[in-house]
């Protein structure tokens, strides 16, 4: 991958004590790639002068005045639009799209434009800009502030598509992802920006700071594209997930003592199918699961990686769980959610085969 | 439902009824274009670059003219262009010209699939061009070909890319005329609609952002006004007073929509600055001393921060479409004939006649020196190849550009092709 270089990411061992939530470290990879390029420029509906609905952006505009960090009218096609036109003259820009269920309007931008400017005019402009948006669901946010389409941008040939589950990562990968040459779709799972969540809706949130994976180091680091994270180490099923659905895997499996390679895959394009092929190959089970909807999810593309590559290694047929395919309900987000019921009967159903 | 004042089911109002617009000819009608209203040339006001758009709002509905039925330059608008400059216009419309003849021909030998010409619109194109400075970044339709060829792109590029053929800087991945040059700061053309005109924008805001003194230009069709983009790119450009201009060629046909599917019969195009607060020119589009001089107005307004301008270049598409469209079909064949505003050549040729710096065996030899030029430059183009004649890019470029490195699928992917290649000409081409 293009930025797999990872040398440049030291772990400064005097910061380990400094813990944040996904939003500070949003927020603190925007102001180091901003601090240390001049043409990395911050827009978005309400990223301005407020500093955003979810605060990722808060302080950058007096940090870094107007012209570089401003707010933007109400459309997601023009957000792009210029987006594309400012990396053509030779900007980095980092638009925000309120919530990734309004992307849709700028959805030719993306996939006419913005994903084919290199092809087509080969390689003679190009469009580095990082597309960041919150997507899932589990805060009540209803069809419109809860979806999950990472599948259609992993179909655009042209576009990488990159989900961070913890703080750490959040930063390191969307440093990366600015300064990678490509366009870059970062979803943000809004629902693990305060906290990790288990699935269980009803229990305490738990913060960050009670997790190992919100100590954030001051400073520059990168987590390469394409590079997926081992979450834990197991000899019994492989699970594959990214975003909310890596912690409410990661707790089901703990409540029932699975042991389970659990892998945080943290881009699906460019994906990281060694380590997918590793774990299989050894485990001989894999359950895959995302909080989209099901059919045509990126959960198939997994599936039938895993069954291309490995099928004569599995000892069960893989297993997909994700949302169901309706809209996302309001006032039964739970009952759409694929919490650790669902997660949980389908890994007795993998295990036992 | 509530609200209706006849609450008995509305039996006693009338029934409402859809328009469809319908243009005013189709085929074998007889053309009558007097409803079309022409002012005198010179007779349009040119108001200050850095005026408030409130104050020059009769220029989104009437029509800026220079060149008169007399041949002669005429009024405020006159951009006073030296003999010189003016056969340098006509030079560059004119080899478009014979460029579009000899590309449409190649296309019906079958050297390519597809060709657009811009017959009766170069003007709109070529002498836009020529207002700005050659740095400053244009965001084309596919139409303005006249451009590249303005700024001096060489006609063997243009050629190589038409053809697909080995010697295509964009490696046969792109339809005919879908041109790109850097180097010329033409941005590579799409051949989706309208896509381009909110980019243009973000480019001059990222000019405005790094205190450059470069600006942005953009052409779309009129029916391509009907796209949300273009509203993306007003609202974004008013916004922000992007030094950049939105030209809006008006060609009056969209394939076989008349542009009355983009609202042509309630306004004007240019009238669609006024509620952005954009400042709107409407300008005769076969007049190249009123194309130079609207686009000139902007450009100087767009470089003094006085903001973005929408020019309504009013015209006539001579031929159709493309080479895939006949408009004889939908059109009457006698709008080219009665098309009120001329031809935009013989106009300014004869305004250099006029002006005695011209004459008509010298236009005789300009046009056939283009053309003879074309054909030689077709011909070596030619040896790079034709379209569907195995002098193509090699396969696995096919698979180069999608991302800046190759990913592990495109990988495999490129490999299969390859062996596909292989399985089917087994003895091997030279271009492996």
């Amino acid at each position: 991958m293009s930025q797999a270089d990872t040398k440049e990411a030291p772990v400064a061992e005097a910061n380990t004590e400094r813990r944040l939530n996904m939003i500070e470290a949003i927020n603190d990879a925007l102001d180091i790639s901003m601090s240390r390029n001049d043409n990395v420029v911050v827009m978005g509906e309400d990223v301005g002068y407020f500093g955003g609905v979810f605060r990722c952006t808060a302080g950058l505009q007096d940090k870094y005045g107007k012209t570089r960090v401003f707010d933007t009218p109400i459309n997601e096609c023009g957000i792009i639009a210029v987006a594309v036109g400012m990396g053509a003259y030779g900007l980095r820009p980092v638009p925000e799209i309120q919530f990734a269920d309004y992307i849709y309007p700028g959805l030719d931008q993306l996939i006419s434009e913005a994903a084919r400017l290199r092809y087509r005019s080969a390689a003679e402009y190009t469009a580095p800009i990082t597309v960041r948006s919150p997507f899932g669901g589990g805060i009540f946010g209803g069809q419109t502030h809860s979806q999950s389409p990472e599948a259609i941008f992993a179909h655009v040939s042209g576009l990488k598509t990159v989900i961070p589950a913890t703080p750490y990562d959040a930063k390191g990968l969307l440093i990366s992802a600015i300064e990678d040459n490509d366009p870059v779709i970062f979803f943000e799972p809004k629902r693990i920006y305060n906290g990790p969540f288990s699935g269980y809706y009803d229990k305490p949130v738990e913060p960050w700071k009670k997790h190992d994976a919100s100590v954030v180091p001051e400073g520059y680091y990168k987590v390469p594209l394409g590079e997926a994270r081992l979450v834990s180490e197991g000899e019994q099923v492989t699970v594959l997930a990214y975003g909310t659905m890596v912690y409410v895997a990661e707790a089901v499996c703990r409540e029932k003592g699975v042991e389970a390679d659990i892998l945080d895959l943290r881009t699906i394009v460019p994906l990281d199918i060694e380590a997918i092929e590793k774990s299989v190959k050894k485990t001989g089970r894999c359950l895959i699961v995302h909080e989209a909807t099901r059919t045509a999810g990126f959960g198939a593309e997994l599936s039938a990686l895993v069954t291309e590559r490995c099928f004569y290694h599995l000892e069960a047929p893989v297993e997909r769980v994700t949302g169901f395919d309706t809209p996302y309900p309001h006032s039964l987000e739970w009952a759409y959610f694929p919490g650790p019921i669902r997660i949980g009967e389908a890994l007795d159903k993998i295990l036992s085969e | 439902m509530a609200d209706r004042p006849d609450a008995n089911g509305g039996l006693n109002k009338p029934a409402l009824s859809l328009h469809v617009p319908e243009p005013k000819f189709r085929p074998g009608d007889t053309v009558d274009f007097s409803h079309i209203d022409v002012p005198e040339a010179g007779a349009q006001p040119r108001p200050d670059e850095a005026c408030d758009p409130a104050e020059m709002k009769d220029l989104a509905y009437g029509l800026v003219r220079v060149l008169g039925d007399d041949n002669k330059a005429h009024g405020p608008w006159d951009p006073k262009l030296d003999p010189e400059m003016l056969r340098k216009m006509l030079g560059h419309m004119a080899m478009t010209r014979a460029f579009d003849e000899r590309m449409f021909r190649g296309q019906r030998q079958g050297k390519t699939s597809f060709y657009m010409k811009c017959t009766g619109e170069e003007a709109t194109s070529v002498c836009a061009s020529m207002a700005l400075a050659g740095d400053d970044m244009v965001f084309p339709s596919y139409r303005q070909q006249g451009i590249l060829i303005q700024r001096g792109y060489p006609l063997i590029e243009m050629i190589n890319q038409i053809y697909s053929n080995k010697g295509d800087k964009l490696k046969g991945r792109q339809l005919p005329i879908m041109y790109s040059s850097k180097e010329h700061s033409f941005f590579t053309i799409s051949g989706n609609l309208a896509t381009q005109t909110p980019q243009a924008v973000g480019w001059a805001m990222a000019s405005a952002i790094k205190g450059d003194s470069r600006i942005a230009a953009t052409w779309v069709g009129e029916g391509s006004t009907a796209e949300g983009d273009f509203h993306s790119a007003c609202t974004f450009a008013t916004v922000y007073n992007a030094p950049v201009i939105l030209n809006v060629i008006n060609n009056q046909w969209a394939i076989s929509s008349f542009s009355g599917f983009a609202g042509a019969e309630r306004t004007t195009f240019a009238a669609r600055a006024l509620g952005y607060g954009l400042a709107g020119l409407r300008v005769d589009g076969n007049d190249p001393l009123a194309c130079y001089a609207a686009e000139q107005w902007a450009a100087n307004r767009a470089r003094a921060n006085a903001g973005p301008t929408l020019i309504e270049f009013f015209t006539y598409r001579a031929e159709g479409h493309s080479t895939s469209d006949d408009p004889s079909g939908y059109r009457s064949a006698q709008e080219r004939e009665e098309w009120p505003l001329g031809d935009p050549v013989m106009r300014l040729k004869n305004h250099l006649i006029e002006l005695c710096e011209w004459d008509e065996d010298r236009q005789e030899k300009m046009d056939l020196d283009a053309a003879e030029h074309v054909k030689k430059v077709t011909k070596e183009a030619e040896a790079n190849g034709i379209l569907g004649h195995g002098l193509h890019h090699p396969f696995r470029t096919m698979f180069e550009d999608v991302f800046e490195n190759l990913p592990w699928h495109l990988k495999e992917q490129a490999e299969q092709a390859v062996h596909e290649r292989k399985t089917k000409f087994p003895e091997g081409l030279p271009e492996a």
